[in-house]
């Protein structure tokens, strides 16, 4: 393989690719919760563009694009503009450090599946995750207006509340598999024998619902509380940009799913690697078991959401202030202990 | 962290204030400090415009006053009218309006589930609590020709007889029913969440509950045992035996009680007057000419918001001269200050969801 080839040309491809990917998943989860939850309903949702709808989240793009886009005399033009800019980015760059799969071999060249190793990925995961609120609290100030103002308010005081404890978690697992490189994380896992899932269930238990929460969704969607709110801190955003805030939501929700799997869930392994009988689940690559760990996380998502009414702030507030951080400081400390005896 | 109290708008346009009420809030970030509603958006004029009705037309105009529920509203109007005109209404067609008013208060009170749930943010409720008034619906299709604004009922009975296919229907509803009830139930009930919501949220004590001259089952969840069909029973009412339901804490978790019992009742009335159904007929002889005598009158009932009552003053010719509505919803919704003030502000979008207005009735 040429060095032009190895050097420039698979880092651009990849870097497409890491656009694209989220992008691809975003459709699918945003049929997927459609059909779904209409199913969970007791309706049909769309079935009309497309095989069974498949095609509804492009012409939902399409009908977002060609729509007026409002900017409100009295708003922050710039701050205004750079708010769903700033979600979006953030959350596309987060991708960069998830693994996708294992490495392929290729002749000699060696292919990654992510596109950047860094040994303190999961820091970045969470610092970039910090810098999306800065977009949700610019797109409700800049708005100058009451609702998305008292969205944007909520939004920060739960992003910022939910951020301790994920930190705490995912320091549990950093504990544990001594590394901050997402890879590193997975290939642990492997060597170890064991998802950190099992290994630590509460760390696990309490990272998903504070990542359900950090991704504004159900029973935590506050900021966007329909009934209350209309639509958070996005309701005075029309077309694209209201196009960007949406995308950005479902992508860090495709993004929260990653992590779940890649820290508790061993990543691109298949189940039970050191059981015998079960080698042939090995035909399928790591990146089909990533994506069928993820789509199942996914899942869960849109299930939650079609079953549990919505918490009120207060409660929200309550929930991890006086539960899950005391909780996992109690782990974490309960993790380092038994790290150093073990 | 210091923030003014800023002055908030609710509506007309909003998703959950249930049609075009507006809400004036002051709120203390999260808290509420003051409501008031702003009525009329929806004013049609409607008492104005029955003064230039005969009676027999007022009946269909009713329909639109609450749509949730018309066939209540055409029957506390019919029951006035007659009662001021002394028509003596057959048993048989007083026994079929017990029936498709209580398949209303089922329909109504499914609806009401429903929006409840939507405002606290659990979608799926909303519709299998649709799912279930949907059947209902189908039966006032198949009886009258109307879903929603059905005009059901007529001066001195009903229109149609109810065939054995139309009984057949209503038994095939009511068998569907509790397994609808009890999948709603276990949705809601014993949800932490939807406890955390509603539980000891918008109290209103009996005695406020008595001086807001609330009705309903808001007056029933705050503990009051005050039920039109049990204290002046109307159209057969004392035929029947059933138990009105009663709460203690007056919350909105005892509203949500009290509404999902009231249907068990409901249910239980409709199956009685099925198996009693007296013979002969079912419309009194009533004039195209409908003239009553000079006078006055005020008759109530019990509809699925609380008492629903008209007054009517004839001056002796076919249109009466003054035509007074009272409205439940329109007398409930005065509390609502009195619950929101000092909650949070999600809590005043559930409150208002457990008073179940219907702006057609509020702004007539």
């Amino acid at each position: 393989m040429t060095p032009f080839v190895a050097e420039f040309l698979i880092p651009v491809a990849k870097i497409l690719a890491i656009i694209i990917y989220p992008m691809v998943m975003v459709i699918v989860m945003i049929w997927l919760e459609r059909r779904v939850v209409a199913w969970i309903q007791g309706r049909i949702g769309p079935n009309r563009v497309g095989w069974q709808g498949i095609l509804q989240p492009f012409a939902d793009a399409v009908k977002l694009f060609f729509k007026e886009d409002i900017i409100q005399s009295k708003a922050d033009k710039f701050l205004f503009n750079m708010a769903p800019v700033l979600v979006m980015f953030s959350t596309l760059l987060s991708f960069c450090f998830l693994p996708l799969g294992e490495p392929i071999r290729i002749g000699t060249y060696e292919l990654k599946l992510w596109v950047a190793e860094s040994p303190v990925g999961l820091l970045l995961i969470l610092g970039l995750s910090s810098i999306s609120v800065f977009g949700v609290i610019f797109g409700g100030w800049a708005s100058n207006s009451k609702y998305p103002l008292m969205g944007a308010l909520r939004s920060v005081t739960q992003i910022l509340s939910y951020e301790i404890p994920v930190g705490l978690t995912v320091l549990s697992v950093a504990f544990v598999s001594r590394s901050m490189n997402l890879v590193e994380i997975v290939r642990r896992q492997e060597s170890s024998h064991i998802w950190y899932g099992f290994l630590l269930p509460v760390s696990f238990v309490v990272f998903w619902i504070s990542a359900i929460a950090e991704t504004n969704r159900a029973p935590f969607d506050l900021p966007e509380a329909e009934s209350e709110l209309v639509a958070g801190f996005h309701t005075e955003y029309s077309g694209f940009k209201f196009a960007f805030f949406y995308v950005a939501e479902y992508a860090h929700m495709v993004l929260v799913s990653s992590l779940v799997v890649v820290l508790f869930f061993g990543g691109w392994l298949p189940p039970f690697p050191n059981v015998k009988a079960l080698h042939f689940l090995h035909i399928l690559p790591g990146f089909v078991w990533y994506l069928i760990k993820i789509m199942f996380f996914l899942y869960c998502y849109v299930w939650i959401r079609g079953t549990f009414p919505r918490y009120r702030f207060d409660s929200l507030i309550r929930l991890v202030w006086k539960w899950l951080i005391p909780l996992s400081l109690v782990n974490l400390l309960v993790v380092a202990l038994l790290g150093s005896v073990l | 962290m210091a923030f003014k109290e800023i002055e908030l708008n609710m509506g007309p346009q909003h998703p959950s204030t249930h049609g075009v009420l507006r809400l004036k809030l002051r709120v203390d970030n999260e808290v509420v400090r003051g409501v008031e509603p702003v009525v009329g958006y929806l004013h049609r004029g409607m008492e104005k415009l029955w003064e230039s009705q005969t009676f027999h037309q007022i009946v269909p105009l009713t329909d639109r006053l609450d749509y949730i529920a018309s066939v209540s509203n055409n029957l506390a109007f019919v029951l006035a009218a007659e009662k001021l005109a002394g028509v003596e209404v057959p048993k048989r067609g007083q026994y079929i309006r017990v029936i498709l008013t209580e398949l209303q208060r089922l329909a109504s009170h499914l609806a009401w589930v429903g929006f409840m749930a939507n405002d606290i943010g659990a979608g799926t409720v909303l519709l299998y609590g649709f799912e279930a008034r949907e059947t209902i619906l189908d039966f006032f299709e198949d009886y009258a020709g109307g879903r929603l604004t059905i005009h059901a009922l007529r001066l001195g009975g009903v229109p149609y007889d109810l065939t054995p296919e139309n009984i057949a229907l209503i038994r095939k509803v009511l068998d569907g029913l509790p397994a609808v009830l009890k999948d709603i139930g276990r949705l809601l009930t014993e949800n932490r969440i939807w406890k955390q919501r509603t539980v000891g949220v918008g109290i209103l004590n009996a005695a406020d509950a008595v001086e807001y001259g609330l009705t309903g089952p808001v007056l029933r969840a705050s503990g009051v045992n005050w039920d039109v069909r049990k204290r002046h029973a109307y159209s057969s009412y004392d035929d029947f035996t059933f138990e009105v339901p009663l709460a203690r804490n007056g919350d909105l978790y005892d509203r949500y009680r009290v509404r999902l019992a009231e249907m068990d009742q409901s249910m239980s009335i409709v199956r009685q007057a099925l198996d009693r159904l007296p013979d002969g007929e079912f419309r009194a002889k009533v004039p195209r000419v409908f003239k009553v005598q000079p006078g006055e009158v005020f008759h109530s009932i019990e509809a699925p918001k609380g008492e629903l009552g008209f007054y009517i003053r004839s001056n002796g010719t076919d249109k009466p001269e003054r035509v007074k509505m009272k409205s439940p919803s329109f007398i409930n919704l005065q509390s609502l200050e009195k619950m929101c003030v000092g909650n949070l502000f999600a809590d005043v979008v559930a409150i208002l969801g457990s008073l179940d207005i219907v702006l057609g009735e509020i702004d007539k």
